[in-house]
């Protein structure tokens, strides 16, 4: 399985691969919604996308809205890993498409038991 | 003899003791004192609450007996765990597809309840309301009663409240929970008013006399057996059993097992999830 990680920040980048890869994902990475979307018509296309909501030249909610126009696209699910915590916020990136959304700070169980809610990660018996 | 002392910290094993068998002898749970870190996380935050100075200070402030508040604070912290909502995901797919169609197929009249034993800050619970709210229309003029209870007064205060910090919802609330049932209530997040009408709190120590309760439907009683000894939780399982109602049903964690011993109970397997069933006498 691989994963997206769309931030602009560096470090948020390195923490979600160490969490995602962890999980048993290969991670790739893209520093803003067009980064992402230039990474996603190169492929290969990722089986995840984990998304920041604020970052230059193309933001969150804009690539998640891109993403859900293009049916090529239609598997990658979305989640939103944001420090947007208004419950508006929350409603307009699910109504955009987002499949799940966690709010910063967040800690690494947070991450895996999203997945586990989208079948992206085992549960433990 | 020189006293066994922990690592820098120049607390002594027979002060850790003190502190295990205060809380074993006030809530029956077990917490080893040789486990250093526990006592250092848990404890850290009332140390500084009481002004103590190191866990000797503690330990000499329960051994003179005169400290009520000071130990139930004790009791709280090595007590309380860490929970998640929709805490292992299977039991309430099982709730929401067999145990409570069949509950309410047997049912006569039109209610429905349940009680999260050791309901900690009361994600169980209210995860079990949305799901039924949201994933179980056929309960739409049912009255559903929802009951939690715990040993922590902290917890329950929480519970109540139904206030909840980002780094709570994160774990394990699917976002289109959140959004519906939920609202910004400053940093926190509040459950919504219609969710907390159907819920009651309350203290309840397992070794201590119960309150009265009504005979529930399902009890939910995870994860939190596992801290007593055997002879404790057959006496807890037992009087659980009491609260059931005929073919109610009892779900314990994924790996406490310690019911195969008690009459009275049924266990049936139901995909991921095992349940005990009150047989009929």
């Amino acid at each position: 399985m691989l994963a997206m990680v769309i931030d602009d920040s560096r470090a948020m980048r390195s923490i979600l691969r160490r969490i995602v890869t962890e999980l048993g994902f290969e991670c790739v990475e893209a520093a803003d919604g067009q980064d992402a979307i230039d990474k996603l018509n190169a492929g290969p296309v990722p089986d995840l996308a984990l998304i920041d909501w604020n970052m230059p030249v193309l933001d969150g909610l804009s690539f998640v809205t891109h993403v859900r126009d293009n049916r090529e696209w239609k598997d990658v699910t979305l989640m939103m890993v944001t420090t947007e915590g208004e419950h508006a916020q929350i409603v307009r990136a699910l109504a955009a498409g987002a499949h799940e959304y966690v709010i910063k700070p967040f800690t690494a169980d947070a991450i895996q038991e999203k997945l586990q809610l989208l079948g992206l990660v085992g549960v433990e018996a | 003899m020189t006293a066994m002392t922990t690592a820098n910290t120049g607390v002594t094993d027979a002060d850790l003791a003190t502190i295990s068998t205060y809380v074993e002898s006030r809530s029956a749970i077990l917490c080893p004192a040789d486990k250093h870190y526990l006592f250092e996380a848990r404890l850290r935050p009332v140390l500084r609450a009481y002004g103590l100075t190191d866990m000797r200070e503690l330990a000499q402030k329960l051994r003179s007996g005169a400290h009520t508040a000071l130990g139930e604070d004790v009791v709280d912290a090595m007590t309380t765990n860490e929970t998640s909502w929709f805490r292992d995901i299977h039991p309430f797919d099982t709730m929401r597809q067999t145990l409570l169609p069949e509950i309410m197929a047997n049912k006569t009249n039109r209610s429905i309840n349940i009680w999260s034993a050791a309901c900690s800050t009361g994600q169980e619970l209210y995860s079990l309301a949305m799901m039924m709210d949201l994933q179980m229309p056929a309960l739409q003029g049912w009255d559903v009663r929802l009951h939690g209870t715990d040993l922590s007064r902290d917890v329950i205060t929480q519970a109540k409240a139904g206030r909840y910090s980002a780094l709570e919802v994160n774990r394990g609330l699917p976002a289109q929970y959140l959004a519906r049932y939920m609202t910004r209530d400053g940093a926190h997040y509040l459950v919504s008013e219609q969710l907390r009408r159907k819920a009651t709190w309350e203290r309840l120590n397992f070794i201590a006399p119960w309150p009265i309760m009504p005979r529930f439907d399902v009890v939910l009683c995870r994860n939190v057996l596992i801290y007593f000894d055997l002879d404790v939780r057959a006496r807890i399982i037992r009087k659980i059993r009491d609260t059931l109602t005929p073919g109610g049903y009892l779900l314990l964690g994924s790996s406490e097992t310690s019911i195969g011993d008690v009459e009275g109970f049924s266990r049936h397997v139901i995909g991921r999830t095992t349940v005990y069933r009150k047989e009929h006498r």
